[in-house]
């Protein structure tokens, strides 16, 4: 396998009292989606700032592709080539969609807003997703939650990124929104894009995600490959134990049903 | 051939004028009401004056309510401003008679020339709206708090400034008494203005048409854009021929008017006026997305203190003199009203500047209209207070129309 676009060596990350992070290694490559997967206090938000340069890592080394990097802060990440789209969408409701995608990084021409550019570049984004988006000339709010996360995601892609990561991108969506997005995710994987996606939900991690990194209390708890992982073990790894209620009743109805 | 914002088969591709009347009462439904409720309140108050007293519609009144609308409306630019990012400033009237007694006292007791005083009373203005704006943006203070404590700090400065007589009569012969009471356009130049106007709209529309072309994006065909240039001329001439019955377009209306155009050009062509929309409208958002959040609050308190400043400087030309009531309540009221009245939404990222000139001139329609009817001046205090309330109403209904029908 080619080299990976992003690798963190040995992340360790500490909040006071509370080893958040410790001692943990995460690859992605071009065109791979990796979930990041862990209970509540796993330590996923915590890597995911790291990775985004919202916190400095304590311990361990970041390179992109291949080289070493320090992340002073998000605008030195996205710099950097790492773009995230953050749980709570942070669109403008009352700009339209070209004014969102652009936000921060204005195209302009002698000092004016290039409005022609923006909104061409806007449509080869939104094309570039295949998104359904009728009009780039309607406010945010006029908008659906699926419609509102392509806008998000597509604002991820105006600088050029090497890795996205999305938090929680499904959470808040319904059915038919979901799978529009995870077609979006395996979209961004076919433009050659790194992608690491935050996820609470089990079965979309399994529809869209090629590996799977789980974490549990701030360490590296387990790395499944798709094609070779149950739910069962997915949940095993989570919790961090067989014999936990749940593993327990699985087991037992896995041996009613095979007596 | 299909314009690359024209594909999606979901948009409505009906151009026919039904079509276009039936797209404007699916906006208005949806509470996107825009300059709407404020021109067609001030259609109703002139023929209603019209109806109570003729005069109120004659050359001369209207000459006289552009030269009175123009030093307040000044003042309401500001207001527009801070209003688009959700804050308020409560001291416009203070610092405009700051200003204007600054003015004065440099102008008549220190002996200063007069374009030095203009430009000291300005920077008076500037230096109050950076100490707002870092306030605000270091420490967090409300803009309300602020702008009242300085309410009350500058209206002491000023009469601090003013001294023991408390008023101050600018020379007769004074520049700025002559443009904001006697310079007018000559009727030529007024006609040469409406097809400058003519042209300069048509010469930015063709551009914008040329760009949107070469980028395969739709665009209103040129017969439109020629229609409506051939409107605005012919509108703009029409004021002038009506005012220049009497003594025409004034210098000070022309100047407020120009800033109006200049300030709408800053708000929605500029990177600088996409962030006040982005910041008033979600300021998280725009932080996150690398906007200087800080730098458009404290930009903003700047510009808003200082088109008061301006206001005072046009105020103590009209009046000719500046007193220690110079900036009273009335202004500040009538300015915070103005903006509001013309539209802009006090909850920020919805409005535009030219709420500040149609508000400014529904009020001071209602003062002239109920000054030439003879009624106290108690009816006319109750009379903006109701139009006030009315304006805020629709502002809040509009909003909620625009939640129901999912349009922000």
């Amino acid at each position: 396998m080619s080299s990976p676009v992003l690798s963190l060596r040995g992340i360790g990350k500490r909040f006071g009292a509370v080893q958040a992070l410790s001692d943990v290694d995460f690859d992605v490559h071009r065109g791979e989606v990796v979930a990041l997967v862990g209970d509540n206090g796993a330590g996923k938000s915590t890597l995911v700032k790291i990775i985004s340069g919202v916190y400095g890592a304590d311990t361990g080394t970041i390179e992109i592709d291949g080289r070493r990097v320090s992340l002073n802060g998000p605008k030195s990440a996205q710099a950097l080539g790492i773009a995230t789209v953050f749980q709570d969408l942070a669109l403008a409701d009352n700009l339209d969609v070209v004014a969102n995608l652009f936000l921060g990084q204005e195209i302009t021409a002698r000092g004016v807003l290039a409005e022609e550019r923006m909104e061409s570049r806007s449509w080869e984004l939104l094309r570039q997703l295949s998104a359904k988006i009728p009009s780039v000339r309607v406010p945010i709010a006029a908008l659906s939650g699926g419609q509102r996360q392509t806008v998000a995601i597509a604002r991820s892609l105006v600088g050029d990124p090497k890795v996205v990561l999305l938090d929680e991108p499904t959470a808040a969506l319904g059915v038919a929104q979901t799978a529009e997005v995870l077609n979006l995710i395996d979209r961004l994987r076919q433009s050659g894009l790194g992608v690491v996606v935050i996820s609470h939900n089990m079965a979309d991690v399994q529809a869209v995600a090629d590996r799977i990194h789980v974490l549990r209390l701030g360490r590296n708890a387990a790395e499944f490959h798709i094609d070779d992982v149950t739910t069962d073990q997915l949940v095993a790894a989570i919790t961090g134990a067989s014999d936990d209620v749940v593993a327990e009743r699985r087991a037992r109805e896995t041996r009613k049903e095979t007596p | 051939m299909t314009f690359t914002d024209r594909a999606d088969e979901r948009l409505v591709q009906d151009s026919s004028p039904r079509a276009l009347l039936q797209n404007l009462v699916h906006r208005l439904r949806s509470g996107d009401l825009g300059m709407i409720p404020v021109v067609t309140g001030l259609l109703v108050i002139w023929v209603v004056f019209y109806a109570m007293n003729p005069r109120f519609l004659s050359s001369r009144n209207l000459v006289e309510l552009s030269l009175d609308s123009a030093t307040i409306g000044m003042i309401s630019v500001g207001i527009v401003l801070v209003l688009l990012l959700g804050e308020i400033d409560l001291s416009v009237g203070s610092v405009s008679g700051l200003s204007g007694a600054t003015l004065a006292v440099l102008l008549v007791y220190q002996g200063w020339p007069l374009l030095g005083s203009i430009l000291a009373a300005l920077c008076a203005g500037l230096l109050i709206g950076l100490f707002y704006g870092l306030m605000h943006t270091r420490f967090g203070v409300p803009s309300f708090v602020i702008t009242l404590a300085g309410l009350l700090a500058f209206l002491g400065a000023q009469l601090q400034v003013l001294g023991r007589n408390g008023t101050v009569n600018l020379p007769g012969s004074s520049k700025l008494i002559d443009f904001a009471n006697f310079t007018f356009l000559p009727d030529w130049a007024s006609y040469l203005l409406a097809v400058a106007v003519g042209l300069a709209y048509l010469a930015t529309r063709v551009l914008t048409l040329r760009r949107r072309a070469a980028a395969n994006l739709s665009a209103p065909s040129l017969r439109s854009v020629v229609v409506r240039a051939v409107l605005l001329t012919a509108a703009v001439a029409g004021v002038a021929w009506y005012l220049n019955i009497d003594r025409g377009i004034g210098a000070m209306p022309l100047l407020w008017v120009g800033v109006i155009i200049t300030m709408d050009f800053l708000l929605r062509r500029t990177t600088w006026g996409r962030h006040v929309y982005a910041v008033g409208g979600n300021e998280e958002a725009a932080r996150r997305a690398g906007v200087a959040v800080d730098r458009i609050y404290v930009s903003v308190f700047a510009l808003c203190s200082m088109f008061a400043a301006l206001g005072g400087v046009l105020a103590a030309g009209r009046l000719q003199a500046v007193s220690q009531t110079s900036g009273g309540t009335d202004t500040n009221l009538m300015a915070i009203a103005a903006a509001v009245i013309g539209g802009t939404s006090l909850f920020g990222g919805r409005g535009s500047v030219y709420s500040a000139l149609f508000g400014m001139l529904v009020l001071q329609s209602i003062t002239s209209g109920l000054n030439l009817v003879g009624v106290d001046a108690y009816v006319r205090y109750m009379v903006t207070g109701a139009v006030l309330l009315l304006a805020v109403t629709i502002d809040s209904l509009s909003r909620r129309a625009r939640k129901s029908s999912g349009s922000g």
